[in-house]
């Protein structure tokens, strides 16, 4: 197959880390984080994705060189 | 009724993103999609571990998501029987012992596979029943959809009809069955990854793991069960009547574990379509054990928080369940009101596009199998025997759209008539119900006939049906519910669910015995050479000799299994 799908799905996940860490950060202290029990869940979670994203890209770079595995 | 959730800018640009992405999926696969092979089956290209997780994504719909969650608040951990009971031992059954025959045949759906093994007539019965249930279900799912979305957000139904169907549409118009399983795939890591905070914000809020316990003895005290019923899985299987599902043990084991779980995880195209894209035979084995290990799992995703939702409610906290109309919980509500309770702007976007992924997989997966029955084995068996491989590749795009086209009109169809649809999806039952019984018969049993095939399963759905109407759940009003044969029914269950499973084994062993019995009465079409890969014992094993033995279907079949049950051992 001609496309690696943890490539776009790295990308994904690497926009959704980069836009929710970037908006926790931005919003850090503000009153909306009460209903995460005080928790800035965008920036925690964001930072996950932003993670999760890295190793997709990663693999789907490595992968891509060797062997189909089967 | 629920608050309404207010999105942000941030939601709406995390939504956009998503769509974005899952249409470029479909418009990069659109030169790979060449010959109807490769927009049915993917080319047979498939690895392992991407089929795996389309063959879980393909089954997530939202209706299991929101259904689980339900189900969770309502009968505690139990409701995990229907992963760890019902779903696991069917699928490494499925890897291990059915997939060399569907593989290996190269039948191209599981109707093309009963016409190999059997004949026209029964692939035809199985094609047509199968064919209309996917276009229902999408239907009902995308009905689904756009009322939660009316509901929570405010958006205008047909609007959020169209908006995914057209979505769908494209993406699967595009890159065919490829398109639909890589969007599965990143589907399934939406899903998780959109739950997960959930789940941890909830049970924080819970108390951790022994306050949700505290709060759920809570919850079975006041419903007059035992403390525990909604947080042991088999302690108060003992009886119907002393857990909420009001199932007993053997009824649960045998209907649920065996008759239905076997019937959809090993019989429904929808998902052994993904499994037969696979590119091997041993990627093909491997791909319902590899599903195993997250479905595994996922009652800690989807159910969890139903069982989370109902203790916060008992236990007076601030976050409560909404009511019906006539007093009872509105059970349905769990996910959404959990995520517009304790997600704020930003991650709340996340959590709703996981919403609208786990609907669009779903139904993408109806759409794609769809597809491939009508086009395959109705439209090139019955309606233009000779069509060329362009041409049938065409008649799959122009199938896609009529499928999208017929489920948004069933699902105006639902908008208006909720009791065809609950009667539709009971006669599906009725067909769906005694299927396992065919293919296990088809496929270790190389004198089962023809004809014997299609009287069996033409019994087993009337067995069921008369089951149906000779009984009756404690407290249901005659008719759709049942006892619409008798009065008084002949039996009374103590709960729907109860019903449902004797309704499967009783369709199961009429079509199994009376399978047969008409085999012996009957001659045998086909010669040893016809059946050659498609019963098991005149089928060479599959060796996979080079692999180490945890990779082999064998190997990982047991791993999976031994997972399982520490799972039911350790939530007793």
């Amino acid at each position: 197959m001609g496309l690696d799908i943890r490539t776009p799905i790295g990308l994904m996940f690497g926009i959704f880390g980069v836009l929710l860490t970037g908006y926790g950060l931005a919003t850090n202290g503000s009153p909306i984080y009460e209903r995460s029990l005080g928790n800035n869940i965008n920036l925690e979670w964001g930072v996950v994705l932003l993670l999760f994203g890295g190793v997709m890209l990663w693999l789907g770079r490595v992968k891509r060189a060797g062997p189909r595995s089967s | 009724m629920p608050h309404g959730i207010e999105l942000g800018g941030i939601d709406y640009v995390i939504l956009v993103v998503y769509f974005l992405f899952v249409l470029g999926i479909g418009v990069a696969l659109r030169r790979q999609t060449k010959t109807s092979e490769d927009f049915f089956l993917s080319g047979r290209s498939i690895p392992a571990w991407i089929a795996g997780l389309a063959f879980l994504s393909a089954n997530l719909g939202a209706q299991e998501m929101i259904g689980m969650a339900a189900s969770g608040a309502k009968y505690g951990i139990a409701t995990s029987h229907f992963y760890w009971v019902g779903a696991i031992p069917a699928m490494v059954f499925v890897g291990v012992f059915m997939m060399p025959f569907y593989y290996g045949s190269r039948a191209r759906s599981v109707p093309e596979y009963l016409k190999l093994r059997f004949d026209e007539k029964t692939r035809t019965f199985n094609a047509v029943s199968f064919a209309t249930m996917t276009v229902f279900s999408s239907g009902i799912s995308m009905y689904a959809l756009a009322k939660l979305l009316e509901l929570l957000l405010g958006w205008d139904f047909n609007f959020s009809l169209w908006v995914s169907a057209l979505i769908v549409l494209v993406y699967i118009y595009l890159g065919g069955l490829t398109s639909a399983i890589y969007n599965e795939v990143l589907q399934f890591f939406l899903i998780v990854l959109g739950f997960a905070p959930l789940v941890y914000l909830g049970l924080r809020d819970v108390g951790g793991w022994d306050g949700l316990v505290a709060k759920l003895d809570v919850v079975a005290t006041a419903n007059g069960y035992a403390p525990g019923a909604w947080s042991h899985s088999w302690a108060n299987m003992g009886s119907a009547s002393a857990n909420p599902m009001g199932v007993e043990w053997f009824g649960m084991a045998m209907g649920l574990g065996f008759v239905l779980s076997f019937g959809y995880w090993c019989t429904d195209f929808l998902v052994v379509q993904r499994a037969m894209a696979a590119h091997s035979m041993a990627a093909a084995r491997r791909t319902p054990l590899i599903a195993a290990v997250p479905k595994m799992l996922f009652p800690f995703l989807i159910i969890v928080p139903g069982m989370i939702a109902i203790g916060l409610t008992y236990a007076g906290s601030d976050f409560a369940l909404p009511k019906m109309a006539d007093g009872s919980w509105n059970y349905t509500m769990v996910i959404p009101q959990m995520l517009a309770h304790y997600f704020p702007p930003g991650i709340l976007g996340l959590g709703l596009t996981a919403l609208m992924a786990s609907f669009m997989s779903g139904m993408a997966g109806n759409v794609t199998a769809f597809n491939t029955v009508w086009t395959y084995d109705i439209y090139q068996s019955h309606i233009k025997k000779d069509a060329t491989d362009a041409h049938l590749l065409w008649v799959g795009r122009m199938t896609t759209v009529f499928g999208i086209l017929a489920s948004v009109g069933t699902a105006y169809l639902a908008t208006q008539f909720n009791n065809i649809m609950d009667f539709l999806q009971l006669v599906f039952a009725f067909v769906n119900a005694p299927l396992f019984a065919t293919f296990l018969l088809g496929m270790f049993w190389r004198r089962a006939t023809g004809h014997a095939a299609f009287f069996g399963l033409v019994l087993g759905t009337a067995a069921a049906a008369l089951h149906h109407g000779l009984t009756l759940p404690a407290g249901a009003p005659v008719g759709i519910k049942g006892g619409w044969l008798m009065a008084p029914p002949l039996h009374a269950y103590s709960s729907e669910m109860a019903q449902n499973f004797w309704t499967a084994i009783w369709a199961f062993c009429v079509c199994f015995v009376a399978t047969i019995a008409i085999s012996f009465l009957t001659r045998q079409q086909k010669t040893h050479a016809d059946l050659v890969g498609l019963v098991y014992s005149l089928t060479a094993r599959p060796r996979e000799e080079h692999l180490a033995w945890w990779k082999t279907p064998e190997g990982l079949g047991a791993l999976v299994l031994a997972l399982a049950i520490a799972l039911n051992v350790v939530f007793w």
